[in-house]
């Protein structure tokens, strides 16, 4: 049977799946329990589930993420909440030096299953420090992997699966997907490392994640009007990349460009730029990237609306590198504009 | 001077412990700082690599902590970690291949002096960022709670860790979650390299209480009243009674790191935690206190020191780890 409901809602029904189907799973973090979350995700999963197993913590995050660390180790399956991905800094020793390397070092006496949910993305007027999407934080640490889903039903699927998962995954929920809605199908938990063609095209490749997925889709379908054929990619997860769905489209289209939200130095746009060109160089006639300006992420709102990546400007950007009518000059940043 | 034995020292009369008893704890002081010393001579022979943080003059606390622990209780240790793996009954013929980077080791070599684990052992790591072993143990003891299995876990860390946001922030979360862990810290003095009243503000033992967790300072060389108290906060925590905390004041009787001389020392400093050697005590509570004949301590002695040219031998023997395909993730 298929519901169409909320991202938050798609994400609740997984947590409280997962925690009605396993015991070793238990859920804390900031205001999750009693007060359902500040995004208004994780409200009544401790009534169902006992404040034993959900239960809210003091605002501590190098306490939680290392709490996370050591119960997984002991045999829990913990889930916990960084409130902001921002806040991700404070979580960065325990996931970094022990979570993610802890089945290496180990000689793989174990696994660390744990997941670390974290609201990310700028647009809601949150300035500097709490609205950062800090996926490239975490893209070079081996051993974690990093889920970043676009639609409410990859959103349940693919947590469903990062708490079934055996390693440590950060799974990104954008602020501003929370409340768009969609048919999310009952039983299905995606496979990780699979990224998804949601659009077909010939003409050109629209590689994205999370909110910029939906952007993705709306360029495509202003470009549409103006003959150009895209097709459009959702990574669904970041690490590990599946670059091999995205080759077989560049094989197809020639033409490709990865649109980032976040800072364009260092980011996971130029990642998927790198394995393209080492992979796929027969195949590219151009490859290139959006992403945001190498600076902090402004408060007022036509600054910060100038500063994302939106529809209007991915589409301004392809029908300008396509060389179509109407092309614009770029209005996104780019070291090189 | 602050920190010194006897300051703040709840030392009581601690032979509660029968000839065996206390014969198998020093035996498990005198592994360790053989081990340590064979570690140092490796080292400098080069064939321990890196660095080495070095347990010697420690001894009782990991032993006198582990002594009270039951199979259900887990462990986390610190860089200097060797003691609290031998402590636990970490093989240490695995641990020193391990140090000497061989496949044999406990870890096959990829974790070195620092990061020991031992999960069949109960040691759930080394690790080397100070304070670090505050949150796994943290974790580790929410898990045990959890799991109704009656299980305690322990953290070690040195004064150094007092400093780090792990401490304040962990010994906060054990206490209002009501976690069942005994956090020792091993006061020995130095901070790496600075004393630690330079960079310490007000008393260790006083920033447990604050926060209502019971604590005690204790004579960190006498293995005897290590184990007591660490026996009794155990129990307190298995019972139900939420995090517990000792402040153990002990003595490194090499430098920080291989790369330390140990320079800033006070005049005498040594030579007094020297009469109070870990080991010395352990040996005159036996000899004097027990009433041990003098052989069977003599030939405990020598079959330590037979064990250890045993391992070391066979580790410098070992296998080399071969490089080779490395899984990122487990299946």
């Amino acid at each position: 049977m298929t519901a169409v409901i909320e991202f938050r809602d798609a994400i609740l029904q997984a947590l409280d799946e997962e925690l009605g189907r396993d015991e070793r799973v238990v859920f804390f973090g900031e205001d999750v329990a009693e007060a359902g979350g500040v995004f208004a995700v994780t409200g009544g999963l401790r009534e169902k589930h006992g404040p034993d197993r959900v239960f809210d913590t003091p605002i501590s995050e190098l306490a939680i993420t290392g709490a996370a660390f050591g119960s997984a180790v002991c045999g829990l399956r913990p889930v916990i909440e960084i409130m902001f991905g921002d806040f991700l800094g404070l979580s960065m020793d325990s996931l970094v030096n022990q979570a993610a390397k802890f089945f290496y070092i180990s000689a793989e006496q174990a696994s660390v299953p744990l997941v670390v949910r974290s609201a990310v993305g700028a647009g809601g007027r949150f300035g500097a420090m709490h609205s950062q999407l800090p996926a490239n934080w975490f893209m070079n640490v081996p051993g974690l992997k990093i889920v970043a889903p676009s639609f409410p039903a990859d959103a349940r699927a693919l947590l469903k699966a990062s708490v079934r998962d055996e390693n440590p995954v950060l799974f990104l929920e954008h602020k501003r997907l929370y409340a768009i809605k969609a048919p999310v199908h009952g039983e299905e938990v995606a496979e990780l490392g699979r990224a998804r063609t949601v659009r077909d095209g010939t003409d050109v490749t629209l590689v994205s994640a999370m909110k910029g997925t939906h952007d993705c889709l709306a360029a495509a379908e202003q470009l549409a009007r103006s003959g150009i054929d895209a097709e459009v990619i959702d990574l669904r997860t970041l690490r590990p990349l599946d670059v091999e769905t995205i080759l077989r489209s560049l094989a197809r289209t020639n033409r490709l460009v990865v649109v980032e939200e976040g800072p364009l130095t260092g980011g996971w746009a130029g990642e998927v730029i790198a394995l393209l060109a080492e992979h796929g160089l027969h195949d590219i006639d151009d490859i290139w990237r959006l992403a945001t300006p190498d600076h902090p992420i402004p408060y007022s709102p036509p600054l910060e609306d100038a500063f994302l990546p939106g529809a209007e400007a991915i589409a301004a950007s392809v029908a300008g590198r396509l060389g179509s009518s109407g092309a614009a000059p770029e209005p996104m940043y780019s070291p090189v504009s | 001077m602050s920190g010194a034995p006897g300051e703040h020292t709840l030392a009581e009369p601690a032979v509660e412990l029968d000839r065996d008893q206390a014969l198998a704890l020093y035996r498990r002081m005198l592994l360790i700082r053989g081990f340590e010393d064979t570690v140092q001579s490796l080292f400098l022979r080069g064939e321990i690599h890196g660095t080495t943080h070095l347990y010697s003059g420690q001894e009782a606390v990991a032993v006198g902590v582990c002594s009270a622990l039951a199979s259900t209780d887990r462990v986390a240790g610190t860089y200097r970690g060797h003691g609290h793996a031998l402590a636990l009954g970490v093989e240490p013929q695995a641990l020193l291949d391990e140090l000497l980077g061989r496949e044999t080791g406990v870890c096959h070599g990829r974790a070195g002096s620092m990061n020991v684990v031992d999960l069949e052992h109960r040691l759930i790591g080394c690790f080397g960022i100070v304070g670090g072993s505050i949150a796994a143990a943290t974790g580790a003891a929410l898990a045990l709670k959890r799991q109704g299995c009656g299980g305690v876990a322990v953290a070690f860390f040195g004064d150094g860790a007092t400093n780090q946001g792990y401490f304040h922030e962990c010994l906060n979360f054990a206490k209002v979650l009501s976690l069942p862990v005994l956090f020792v810290c091993e006061n020995n003095l130095y901070g790496e390299f600075t004393p630690w009243e330079d960079v310490t503000a007000g008393r260790i033992r006083e920033r447990a209480e604050t926060l209502q967790i019971p604590a005690a300072t204790i004579d960190g060389n006498d293995v005897a009243i290590v184990r007591r108290f660490a026996g009794e906060a155990v129990s307190r925590a298995r019972a139900g009674d939420g995090p517990q905390f000792i402040e153990a004041l002990t003595y490194r009787f090499v430098g920080h790191s291989r790369s330390d001389p140990g320079k800033y020392r006070k005049p005498g400093e040594l030579e007094a935690w020297r009469e109070r050697d870990p080991l010395r005590l352990a040996r005159e509570m036996l000899v004097s206190g027990l009433d041990a004949p003098p052989d069977s301590v003599a030939q405990v002695e020598t079959e330590v020191a037979a064990e250890i040219d045993r391992i070391t031998e066979r580790a410098l023997a070992a296998p080399f780890p071969e490089p080779g395909p490395v899984r990122e993730f487990a299946p």
